[in-house]
Order: C-alpha cells, then sequence, then structure tokens
C-alpha cells in the first residue's frame, strides 16, 4: 500500500538552516546539509529546501547546499524559493534535487508551471502555495485567498481556482500551505486542506501548523493529504521521524519502516 | 566500468551520485561505442517515452542497447527505463524498443491519485540475484503515471498494488528493471544498485 510521506521542510538562509513564526522572526538553527544527513538516517521519506533568501545574486548558495546533500542522501528532495525561470529549475535539478517548488514566480506567470513541466516532467513540478483565510467574495468564492512574496502580498485570488488551474497546466503535486497556521504548532488548516485534496487529482502536501502526531494523524485522515510537512517538531529535537511513524503506525496509518 | 545512458532526460545524475556513493565507477555517456563495450549498463530516468524514443533513435542507441542485450552484457532499466524495454508505450503512442514483449500503460482512472508518488511496498514473484538480501518489507520510491504490463507472466519479478496490481520490477535474462527509482529509495534501493554492480547477467 502507498504510505503517507512525512516530509522536513529546511528554510535556508545564505547557507543556514532557519526558523520562523508566521513568516517572521527568523533564527538560525543548524547547517542544512548536516540536519538533512540525520533525517535521512531517522526516516524520512522526503525532504524540501526553501532558500528563503531568494534572490537571484545569493542562488549559488542554495545550489552548493543542494549538491552537498545529494551527495549523501538518496530519498527525493525538492527546491523552492526565488526559482523564477527554466534556467533556474535546470540548475536545481541537475545540482540534484529531484522536484522544484515554485510559488510567487508562478502566479505571476503561469506559463512556468506549463514550461517546466514540458520540459523536466510533471512529476519535477510542485506548486507551492501559500493560502488565507478570508471572507467569501466574488473573486474569492472558496474563502481561501492566495498571497504570494512569502505571505505578504495578497492577491484576490482564489486558491481553490489556483490549485485546479495549476493541476491542469501542468503540476505535479501540491504544497499547500496554511499562512494562519504556520509556526502556531496548533493543527493544520484540516479545512482548506480538504477542500484542495478532493479538488484535485495530484497529491497534496499538507504544510503549516503540525506540533504534535495528533495533527498528522488529522491531515492524513481527516483532511485526506499524501503528504505532510513539519519542521519545528523535528528541528528542536522534541520528536523524531522514527517516533512520528511509530504512533502513525500504531493507528493503521500506512508509512515507510525503515529496514 | 558502468555505463548511464545519456538520452538528454533529466535526473541522470542522481543515478551517477548513487554509484559514486557506493563506490562503484561508472560514466554517463550517450556514444554507442561505450555503452557496447562495457561491463554493465543502466537506462535511467524520467521524461515522455515519446521524446526518449526519438531521442534514442536519433542517437543510435537503439542499435547499442540491443546489441548490449544480445552480448549477455548486464542491463537495468530504471523507470522510464521499464517502459521503453517493451514493444509500446501509451504515452504519446510510441513504439519501443521490443527487447520484453508487453505495453506500458497509463494508470486507469479507479478513483486513484496520478501520478503514482511516493513509497510503496513490492512483492516479488521469483527470485532473483539483484534482491538478495531485500527485506521483503522494504518500500521503494515510485514516480510514474504508466506502469509496464508484460506480455508474459514469466517476465514479471515483482509486482505492487496502486488502484491495481502491476509489475514493478520486469526482466528476462541479462536485462532487469525496476519501476521505482532505486537512486532515491534509501539504502534498499543503494543495496539494489550495489548487487546490479556484482550481477554477471545470470539468473
Amino acid at each position: 500500500m502507498l504510505s503517507k510521506r512525512i516530509i522536513i521542510c529546511l528554510d535556508v538562509r545564505e547557507g543556514k538552516t532557519t526558523k520562523g513564526v508566521g513568516f517572521k522572526g527568523n533564527i538560525d538553527i543548524g547547517d542544512p546539509v548536516t540536519m538533512a544527513g540525520e533525517y535521512y538516517e531517522q526516516g524520512v521519506d522526503e525532504l524540501v529546501f526553501y532558500d528563503i533568501t531568494a534572490s537571484s545574486d545569493k542562488r549559488d548558495i542554495i545550489i552548493d547546499v543542494v549538491e552537498n546533500v545529494a551527495k549523501n542522501i538518496f530519498i527525493p528532495f525538492s527546491v523552492g524559493g526565488g526559482i523564477r525561470t527554466l534556467d533556474d529549475m535546470y540548475k536545481v535539478l541537475n545540482a540534484g534535487a529531484e522536484k522544484i517548488s515554485v510559488n510567487t514566480a508562478a502566479v505571476l506567470n503561469p506559463g512556468l508551471i506549463s514550461e517546466g513541466a514540458k520540459i523536466f516532467g510533471n512529476q519535477c513540478i510542485v506548486l507551492g502555495m501559500d493560502a488565507k483565510r478570508v471572507e467569501k467574495t466574488g473573486n474569492i468564492p472558496s474563502g481561501y485567498e492566495v498571497w504570494i512574496n512569502g505571505g505578504r502580498t495578497p492577491m484576490d485570488m482564489d486558491a481553490l481556482d489556483w490549485a485546479k488551474k495549476a493541476q491542469d497546466l501542468g503540476a505535479g503535486e501540491i504544497c499547500l500551505n496554511s499562512i494562519d497556521a504556520d509556526g502556531t504548532n496548533e493543527g493544520y488548516e484540516l479545512t482548506l486542506t480538504s477542500l484542495i485534496t478532493n479538488a484535485v487529482s495530484i497529491p497534496v502536501i499538507a504544510s503549516g501548523g503540525a506540533g504534535n502526531c495528533e495533527h498528522i494523524r488529522d491531515v492524513f485522515v481527516e483532511a485526506g493529504a499524501d503528504a505532510a510537512l513539519i519542521a519545528s517538531m523535528v528541528h528542536y529535537g522534541r520528536y523524531t521521524v522514527s517516533r512520528i511513524k511509530a504512533y502513525l503506525a500504531e493507528r493503521n496509518i500506512p508509512v515507510r519502516e525503515i529496514i | 566500468m558502468i555505463s548511464i545512458i545519456d538520452y538528454k532526460a533529466g535526473n541522470l545524475t542522481s543515478v551517477g551520485r548513487a554509484l559514486k556513493h557506493l563506490g562503484v565507477p561508472c560514466v554517463i555517456t550517450s556514444d554507442p561505442r561505450i555503452i557496447m563495450s562495457s561491463e554493465r549498463v543502466i537506462f535511467p530516468g524520467v521524461g515522455a517515452a515519446g521524446k526518449a524514443m526519438e531521442v534514442i533513435k536519433s542517437q543510435g542507441l537503439d542499435k547499442a542497447i540491443h546489441n548490449v542485450i544480445a552480448q549477455k552484457i548486464p542491463f537495468l532499466g530504471i523507470c522510464m527505463g521499464a517502459q521503453i524495454i517493451l514493444d509500446k508505450s501509451e504515452e504519446n503512442n510510441a513504439t519501443c524498443l521490443g527487447i520484453i514483449p508487453g505495453v506500458a500503460r497509463k494508470f486507469p482512472d479507479v478513483g486513484i491519485k496520478i501520478p503514482h508518488m511516493g513509497w510503496n511496498d513490492i512483492s516479488i514473484e521469483r527470485n532473483h540475484p539483484l534482491f538478495k538480501d531485500i527485506n521483503p518489507e522494504a518500500q521503494f520510491y515510485f514516480v510514474h503515471s504508466y506502469y509496464p504490463e508484460p506480455g508474459n507472466h514469466e517476465n514479471i519479478i515483482a509486482t505492487t498494488h496502486y488502484g491495481i496490481t502491476f509489475a514493478s520490477v520486469i526482466g528476462r535474462g541479462n536485462v532487469i528493471a525496476t519501476q521505482f527509482h532505486l537512486e532515491k529509495s534509501g539504502r534498499n534501493g543503494l543495496r539494489i544498485l550495489k548487487n546490479f554492480s556484482e550481477w554477471n547477467g545470470e539468473l
């Protein structure tokens, strides 16, 4: 049976892993290459690196990180943050990443998804989406609005419509982040996650809000997510991947065991 | 030396990195002469079958691959490499290499998410040297929308269930191919790559 995936997210700023709350107040917590190695040994299913510096002049730093991760870690990993062109995608994939996550650039230029999918394959293109709960309006019938620029700029664009459109354009997967839940440790946004997983036929990674194992169980069982993104739960040593997987396995949720 | 066939698709380098990590010498090449004179050959990959076959033919790689198989050189297909060795693919309606009889089919619409993406089990139907020391409970990383459907049951080495039960490992003589990505399947994937690097092509 296909396992539910546990994905660890490492926000990388100028070569260091950082962690913030609600996109603000980031502090450095370690070396991304070392941390990636430890999580690989613990049995994480996938890794995501977000280049939160995200400016093209600093691009080489994340490429270095990707190359060093790829030398020793043999599970899929994706890279997001500041990817604006097909050339950016090519560099990241060539450095050893399995997938590329596009967010702001895809909203501003949806052709980036279709072009990227055509050249590198659908499975390489992950739509990263930051959504925030708002009043339902004519432009936002689902009540969830797409924000860009790392959660700083509202787009008056409906999150559900955008997810469906991105799938049609050729995205192979959606990484759905709730701005409301992000960094709270109070659980994923289950309503938003269900809304999107029920509307698309590509896998959905739930992101934002994981604070304990029950939250992960809920997003799989109640909201139908295919994968759960976690960060602070493991970054501060409160949980290990194996402890999370043992919890899920006891509740009959299919997870990959390390054997 | 293992040749990794370069057919201009993405992701060729990750198989090379995995072999390097294992200390197994390899070269990424599209030169038919190098491929035909190597000890072992890997056809990795992602991408679309139509595009892959176009490049294979234009570079004369089809003849090189047939020559490798005829010479009994151990040949490993990964992902796309498990599909292009069949007769044809429903993807782009491509005519493939015809090394193992069968067709690559699209997953049916039976309420499953496509692509089949993530870690899944395999059931080994037939013992094979590549699966030496592999725990039967091990899971492997899959990413694909099409799956191999060999015409002969004896070419099915292992199966996987995702909406339907499909052949996730196929083989015949010195040819073996996995639909899952060995280079992204953690230590079990590396173990199979290591086993391949030691396999003489005999069953």
